[in-house]
């Protein structure tokens, strides 16, 4: 503003004189009011306040100069609205409103002042123009430059799928619903051998294999129905050249957008040699790397499977064969010519089956064994086992040897319902024992009833030690008395075996089966305590008392821990030495090694008594019965069986009797005569001078509560 | 979300564009037909509608004027839209120069637009992202090489969120976004409340669910609960225009009526 002392506000609010700085600045504010909120202004209020203010006085300005260019100044004015974003027509028709309504500065003619505010308005509606064309152009290419974006991102998607539909090792193919196939890629290609026209001319139903189960076009029709998104199976597929080809096939149903099944889409992997490998594998874990035949898995489960789908009435055969002396080959020959052998014969037997629809399998080591499923009876397999040995028999060139060697078969012919595949196989086993118990180089037919006998001596060996550890073994007492005053000379321990399924067993039954197995030593040993403890309950450690006596097998007798066995049965029980005596046989200790003679020294050196079992039934050797350190001779029952009624007093038996009664007496040992079963018998015993007697007359053998009540009455 | 990374976004110019629409409130030319007739209609229900944009855009710039007076440099707008009008790097580097700015949006021609207008301007970047995977976000190499993510960074989600139903879990994206913040760090968070004019949210949600991202109004206590792990600065969780005015003294008439609420927050 030029000349501030001129301008003087007009009374009805025009600019009356120019340079009143304080009305320009009320007229800005009522302008920045008017306009305000017409559009987004990125400025605070007192910038816009200043922005129009100066646009005010430039109008002023130029309306006051007559050679200002009012329409230039008014163009800019409006211009620069729209640069602040005074965007909207509102806002210029406030603007107008505003302008109108103030007027002219005083000074200056109207006309100039509706020319400048003509000006604004144009200036405003150009400006405003330009911009939003300027914007439009520059949305539009934003959104042309976002479309060619995602153009070009699609494109390299695209081309990112095709590598990888095209580099991918596994086939790939993708059909329409109706089954017709549009892409294949080229890995299907190379595995189908087809070229990819032919696959677009053919449907996938072409594809179907001989050998697919119904499954595969069931799932099929499934994914196609909408039913299931996918399945995968394995699938044979023909190439062109004919081969079948096996694959893991995984087809899927692709929906559009709205959800609607559209295509399928196929995964084929060749898996042939994948099957290769694991068909190698299975025959590797069911055959014999060696020979190549069945082995023993195998061979359980196909008979296994034998017996689980038989019929009534069918039986089955076991040619259980066993090379004689095989281990002589291996030792003298080497193991390269034994495993030559082997193979040798795995050929030859299978050159016997094979005709027959049989197979031959091989257990381990030099046991072969051919299972016959349906056999007419004992004789075709006694026949079929005569041509294996004959086979065998054969002479054999091994590298530059001739070599000859013979097996030994045993047979087995059994209807299929009356015995098991474990079964079976015992019975095989068995029976080839008997073949070469017999001689070797020949076949032994199984016989239930010698079998039945064998059968029960095995089973019940090999139960024995799971008997111990079960506490199945019981020990039971009989008492010994003597003859002169009924009194309690002692009680024999006596082991029984409670069988589960055969009941109670006397020692008879399988103390010779323990001593085979040697299990012996731990029945022994527990027997030997459970003995002493039941003893030191009833008896305390008084002596002089009645003892309690245990049998010793001839087995333990050999056994080193015997001496400290014995020890400590005694030590845990607290019964003293002088109250234990232990049973031998004349056959135990007649002839024995010097170990066993010292042994019985230890024992005897110890206290504790030792008496000859059963005396009388062996081949006694006086002269070292009586360098043992004895305290009792136990009759054996037979002595007195033998004995005639009542009038045979004078019998040779009763001489004898009366003769084995002295020696005991003359070698300084008590005695015992086992068996008593009359009052008759007793009598006699007593004139004889027998110190003692046992057997039913005193008292059967009996479980510890039976026996105690006895065993009490009579120490009181 | 499931689609791989390496599929493109649609560009689909058929429908309105919620970026388009806001700028048409603003004022601006950058929209189409399409989103001319969407604001038109809404404006038709809702006359203060422009003024409620414009409130918010004007907390925008208050917002970052206040973050950059606390020593903030660094800013990542998310949901910028086409910033146009009062953009945030303008108004941050009137503060200081030195600033940078990211602007995140996931619709595709707002980002091919904001890069058009930034480019040459070498302390912005523009990243098209997803706020609902912050990760990726951060990861993304123009946000790591514009963004040091060890020192304060300003989070802007302005009327962003309501564009986040609940079942995405924006408060979950939040604290999974938070927890790569520098200790400092600012969230300035504005969000559509139906609570100022509860007889206009409904016809107003009708018309965004022509949009891509259609609208999820929240309250005031929902909004508070957005700046879990944040500490409110004063005033807390307030009306638009009631956040800093420029004029404290000029008490807006019925603030409620932008239903708008908008807070700023410091990450302890």
């Amino acid at each position: 503003m030029s000349s501030g002392e001129r301008a003087t506000p007009a009374s009805d609010g025009r600019i009356g004189a120019v340079g009143e700085e304080e009305q320009l600045r009320r007229l800005a504010k009522q302008w920045a009011v008017a306009v305000a909120g017409t559009s987004y202004v990125p400025l605070r209020p007192d910038q816009i306040d200043d922005l129009l203010l100066g646009l005010l006085r430039r109008m002023v300005a130029a309306v006051l100069d007559p050679r200002g260019s009012v329409e230039t100044v008014g163009a800019e004015v409006g211009s620069a609205l729209i640069d602040a974003h005074f965007t909207n027509p509102r806002s210029l028709s406030r603007t107008l409103g505003v302008l109108l309504d103030v007027g002219p500065p005083a000074e200056a003619g109207g006309r100039r002042w509706n020319d400048v505010v003509a000006a604004v308005a144009e200036g405003f509606s150009g400006a405003l123009q330009e911009r939003a064309l300027r914007e439009q152009e520059e949305i539009l290419e934003a959104a042309a430059h976002a479309r060619e974006q995602a153009r070009e991102a699609l494109h390299v998607s695209e081309e990112r799928f095709r590598a990888v539909f095209e580099g991918a090792t596994i086939g790939i193919g993708i059909g329409d619903l109706d089954g017709r196939i549009l892409e294949v890629n080229p890995a299907l290609v190379r595995l189908l051998g087809y070229p990819v026209e032919e696959f677009r001319r053919r449907s996938v139903q072409e594809f179907m294999h001989p050998s697919d189960v119904g499954r595969v076009w069931q799932l099929y029709r499934e994914l196609i129905g909408g039913q299931r998104e996918h399945f995968q199976l394995e699938k044979q597929f023909l190439r062109s050249n004919g081969e079948s080809v096996w694959t893991d096939l995984t087809v899927s149903l692709l929906r559009d957008g709205q959800n609607r099944p559209r295509y399928q889409l196929a995964l084929v992997h060749d898996v042939t040699a994948i099957r290769q490998l694991r068909h190698q594998l299975e025959f590797d874990a069911h055959h014999d790397a060696l020979t190549g035949l069945a082995n023993r898995k195998m061979f359980l489960a196909q008979l296994d499977e034998l017996f689980r789908q038989a019929r009534d009435g069918v039986r089955v055969g076991l040619c259980f064969l066993d090379l004689d002396g095989f281990k002589a080959v291996n030792d003298t020959l080497g193991h390269a010519v034994g495993d030559h052998l082997l193979i040798s014969v795995a050929r030859r037997l299978e050159a016997v089956i094979g005709g027959r629809g049989l197979s031959v399998a091989r257990l381990g080591g030099d046991e072969f064994v051919v299972l016959v499923p349906d056999t007419s009876g004992s004789a075709e397999l006694i026949s079929l086992a005569e041509e294996l040995l004959a086979a065998v028999a054969r002479p054999l060139r091994l590298g530059p040897r001739q070599v000859q060697v013979t097996a030994s078969v045993g047979v087995v012919e059994r209807p299929i319902a009356e015995i098991d595949p474990a079964e079976l196989l015992r019975a095989a086993d068995m029976t080839l024992y008997w073949a070469k118990a017999d001689g070797k180089s020949q076949w032994a037919l199984f016989e239930p009833e010698r079998g039945a006998k064998e059968l029960t001596r095995y089973s019940l060996s090999s139960a024995l030690p799971a008997a111990l550890a079960r506490q199945d073994l019981l020990v039971h007492y009989q008492p010994l008395r003597r003859l002169a005053d009924g009194a309690l000379h002692g009680v024999e321990a006596l082991v029984r075996w409670n069988h589960p399924r055969l009941g109670l067993l006397g020692p008879e039954n399988f103390i010779a089966l323990a001593e085979e197995s040697g299990s012996i030593v731990a029945l022994g040993r527990h027997v030997l305590q459970v003995a002493c403890r039941q003893a030191f309950a009833w008896f305390g450690s008084a002596t002089p008392g009645p003892f309690v006596s245990v049998n010793l097998a001839s087995r333990q007798l050999r056994e080193e821990s015997l001496v400290d066995d014995v020890q400590q049965a005694l030590t845990h029980s607290g019964l003293r030495p002088e109250q234990l005596q232990l049973e031998i046989t004349e056959s135990a200790v007649i002839g024995t090694d010097p170990l066993t003679g010292q042994t019985l020294q230890a024992l005897a050196d110890m206290g504790i008594r030792l008496a000859i079992d059963d005396f009388g039934t062996g081949y006694s050797n006086l002269i070292y019965l009586r360098r043992l350190p004895l305290h009792e001779l136990k009759l054996d029952a037979n002595f007195l069986r033998a004995l005639p009624g009542d009038d045979g007093i004078d019998s040779p038996d009763v001489h004898l009797l009366a003769s084995l009664i002295s020696l005991a007496h003359l070698l300084n040992l008590t005695i015992t005569a086992e068996g008593v079963e009359t009052e008759a018998q007793v009598a006699l015993l007593s004139s004889l001078g027998c110190d003692a007697g046992q057997g039913t007359f005193f008292g059967a053998a009996g479980p510890p509560d039976q026996i105690g009540g006895l065993a009490n009455v009579v120490l009181t | 979300m499931e689609r791989p990374s390496w599929v493109p976004a649609e560009v689909d110019l058929s429908r309105p564009s919620v970026a388009r629409v806001y700028d048409f409130y603003l004022g601006g030319s950058h929209n189409l037909e399409i989103d001319r007739r969407m604001a038109r209609e809404a404006i038709a229900l809702w006359p203060d509608l422009p003024a409620i944009m414009q409130s918010n855009r004007a907390f925008l710039r208050r917002a970052v004027r206040y973050v950059a007076a606390q020593g903030i440099d660094q800013f990542l707008d998310i949901g910028s839209g086409i910033p146009t009008v009062g953009n945030v790097h303008e108004a941050a580097q009137q503060a200081n120069p030195e600033a940078r700015v990211v602007y995140v949006d996931s619709d595709p021609v707002a980002v091919a637009h904001s890069r058009a207008i930034l480019t040459g301007n070498e302390r912005t970047a523009v990243v098209q992202a997803d706020l609902r995977e912050p990760e990726a976000l951060f990861e993304h190499p123009s946000v790591r090489a514009t963004i040091d993510l060890a020192r304060p960074v300003a989070v802007l989600m302005v009327a962003v969120l309501h564009f986040v139903p609940d079942e995405d879990r924006p408060q979950d994206a939040i604290a999974r976004l938070g927890a790569r913040l520098a200790p400092g760090s600012y969230l300035v968070l504005s969000h559509a409340s139906a609570e100022g004019r509860p007889e206009m949210a409904g016809s107003h949600r009708q018309l965004y669910s022509r949009t891509p991202t259609p609208m999820t109004m929240r309250s005031r206590d929902e909004i508070e609960r957005l700046f879990d792990g944040f500490e409110l600065v004063d005033p807390g969780v307030v009306w638009l225009p009631l956040w800093h005015p420029d004029h404290p003294g000029e008490a807006e008439q019925a603030p409620e009526r932008t239903t708008g609420y908008a807070g700023v927050g410091r990450k302890l």
